[in-house]
């Protein structure tokens, strides 16, 4: 049970971790790249966009995307690892 | 063939579509009713989400929104889909090993009060209705314009669809018939999307296309910024809110997104705490092909819009131009007699008032694709429409006949009885919600942004802090949630709706619009709770337990009802 109780532990704290990097991510593209810096990125040109506004319309909802099915995979070996996975 | 018999052809398929599914998936327990069964696989889970998600406001209005606001549209774009990374990664799979009906169910049990149960119930019923209502409107929009019926007739029309496969179907019918609406309503939004995108760039992905050029080598954007500038309107990709109400209204929109609880409770019906994880997944890409497509719309129509009309002959508008007058939804004043639509930015001298909402519907007119084309964009709209009006209703129905009645006010209702009362309660929910889409009150517009500001203010911190701190009990989520919502409708109420001494723009607090004030609501919350708890006694032993077992995914079972 002790044991168990310290695998559980070591469980939720490496997914806080992937967790926090996750979100720092989700974060930068939407709210830094797409509003806070979005003047200063407008000074730079993907083709035909101005890149602020390319995540702010585009970008940041790619990433979103590709985030989810990251931390799909990602929890997804954890279960494994820990044996909490379901059949 | 004219545009209305191909709409009567597409609308009657996809109606008998929607029907069949229903008498195929009724429900016959009300595990099926509430979670159909708990069965369902994560793609046809994502598929669900992702219509249910999808309202006629989406599939509608929001091009329609950035069309006229470029830059500053992003909000919804960004807010809607960023909400969903919040919902997998910090709500769905926790609530799924949770493994109840509804969301006051959590909230009742993981808080252990009825009375925090009886403030989930309130948020619920509320946030659902206000949507609703705007949905019924959406029917009854496309059906005048499509099927040149009475709009009443049409929110009848839409209502007895809704009626049959709700009722009959519970969650089960429900997510059939979303799995089907999706792939309609994706289809219609895309394909005169895919068409113009050619028409105008010679690229066949609309993604890449508004950021391609035109056959003079002019970037579409930089035309459309060229338009603006000439014309008086804040340049398309500059916007002119300020940057700090963009970053709340952004971030209330996230939130509130993953607090709805028409969205929460899809993550009920799959079988394990991987499958919520995965289908979440798959609803933000099924999602996101329809928000990455609008922004493209939204180029696409405003510069076809002032190309076709700016400084043109009254006299020589293309046709679209006078159907759409008729309903009112477009209208010119030639103010300085010329005969010519001066279409600017002054409003003493503007001539041409556009209503968003018809942006997306008129847009394949405006760019003379064929007429099934247009047609099918009508049905587009009412499968969006429709699948969210139904996503609503399960939850109305569910907080009455489950939340309220079995567990408050009769907790030994049969299973027979619960079901009848929840489909009674979802009958009545239907007749009221139509009642709203016939006689619209003036603020759905208001209160549909005061939906997503009470998710974000009520449900998201008070659900967060029962999943991420075991010692949050309940005299912290209840003070929290009432902080919350209380201050966020006394802002809405304020500056919405004259109450309290009224206020305009400049007596923001801080600059913040209402819209964005649920991100200021949402922090008060977590403040309140936190502090609170900390001064009251920590919830019970088998609370806390609760909690450290809804971390684990292993053993999620199925959804119970005990």
């Amino acid at each position: 049970m002790d044991k168990n109780q310290n695998l559980k532990k070591k469980y939720w704290k490496k997914n806080l971790k992937y967790l926090a990097i996750l979100l720092s991510i989700w974060f930068l593209v939407s709210f830094v790249f797409g509003i806070l810096l979005v003047d200063e990125l407008n000074t730079i040109r993907l083709g035909g966009f101005k890149l602020g506004f390319w995540f702010a319309q585009q970008g940041s909802i790619y990433v979103f995307v590709i985030l989810i099915f990251v931390y799909i995979k990602l929890m997804n070996k954890l279960d494994k690892e820990f044996g909490f996975n379901e059949q | 063939m004219s545009i209305q018999i191909w709409t009567w052809i597409l609308v009657g398929i996809t109606f008998t579509l929607y029907i069949g599914i229903a008498i195929w998936s009724r429900a016959g327990s009300t595990k099926e009713f509430y979670v159909a069964g708990g069965g369902v696989s994560p793609l046809a889970n994502g598929l669900a989400t992702a219509a249910d998600w999808m309202s006629a406001a989406s599939f509608i209005s929001m091009a329609g929104l950035i069309s006229f606001n470029g830059y500053d549209g992003s909000v919804y774009l960004m807010g809607w889909t960023g909400g969903y990374v919040l919902l997998a990664l910090l709500l769905a799979p926790y609530l799924r090993k949770f493994g109840k009906f509804t969301v006051p169910d959590f909230i009742g049990d993981r808080y252990y009060s009825n009375v925090a149960r009886s403030v989930a119930v309130f948020c619920a019923l509320l946030v659902s209705f206000t949507y609703v209502a705007g949905q019924m409107r959406g029917v009854g929009l496309v059906f005048s314009r499509f099927l040149e019926v009475d709009i009443n007739t049409g929110v009848i029309i839409g209502m007895i669809i809704v009626l049959f496969y709700a009722v009959l179907g519970g969650m089960k019918g429900i997510t059939y018939t979303q799995v089907a609406q999706y792939c309609v309503l994706i289809f219609a939004f895309m394909v005169p999307a895919i068409f113009i995108s050619i028409q105008m760039t010679g690229n066949p992905i609309p993604q890449l296309g508004f950021g391609g050029a035109d056959e003079n080598g002019v970037y579409l954007l930089d035309k459309l910024d060229g338009l603006h500038r000439d014309l008086g309107f804040a340049e398309y990709t500059s916007g002119s809110k300020s940057t700090l109400d963009i970053f709340f209204i952004t971030a209330a929109l996230m939130v509130g997104t993953a607090g709805l609880p028409h969205v929460i409770v899809r993550f009920f019906t799959v079988k394990k705490v991987a499958d919520a994880r995965k289908s979440a997944g798959w609803a933000l890409l099924l999602i996101a092909i329809l928000y990455t497509t609008a922004p493209a719309i939204a180029v696409f129509s405003r510069t076809n819009l002032i190309e076709t009309v700016s400084n043109k002959e009254y006299a020589t508008l293309p046709e679209w131009f006078s159907n759409w007058e008729k309903t009112g939804l477009i209208s010119f004043d030639d103010k300085n007699g010329d005969g010519k639509v001066q279409y600017v930015s002054d409003p003493s001298k503007n001539e041409l008032i556009v209503d968003k909402d018809i942006m997306v519907l008129a847009n394949p007119e405006i760019a003379q694709l064929p007429n099934w084309i247009i047609a099918l964009v009508g049905a587009g709209a009412l499968a969006a429409a429709l699948s969210t009006a139904a996503g609503l209703l399960l939850v109305i129905s569910a907080s009455v006949s489950h939340d309220l009645i079995k567990k408050m006010v009769n907790p030994n209702i049969t299973e027979k009885g619960e079901l009848i009362a929840a489909r009674l309660s979802a009958v009545v929910a239907v007749c009221v919600a139509g009642y709203f889409g016939i006689n619209p009150p003036d603020f759905v517009a208001a209160t549909v942004a005061l939906a997503f500001g009470l998710a974000a203010a009520s449900f998201f911190p008070a659900i967060i802090l029962g999943i991420f701190s075991k010692k949050m009990n309940k005299e912290g989520a209840i003070a929290g949630m009432l902080v919350g919502i209380l201050s966020m409708l006394f802002y809405m109420l304020k500056f919405k709706f004259d109450w309290f001494g009224g206020g305009t723009k400049q007596d923001w607090w801080f600059g913040i619009s209402p819209e964005g004030f649920g991100t200021v609501a949402m922090i008060a919350n977590f403040i309140v709770a936190i502090v609170i708890s900390k001064l009251t006694p920590n919830p019970p032993k088998e609370v806390q337990e609760i909690v450290e077992n809804i971390r684990i995914p292993s053993g999620a079972g199925e959804a119970h009802n005990h």
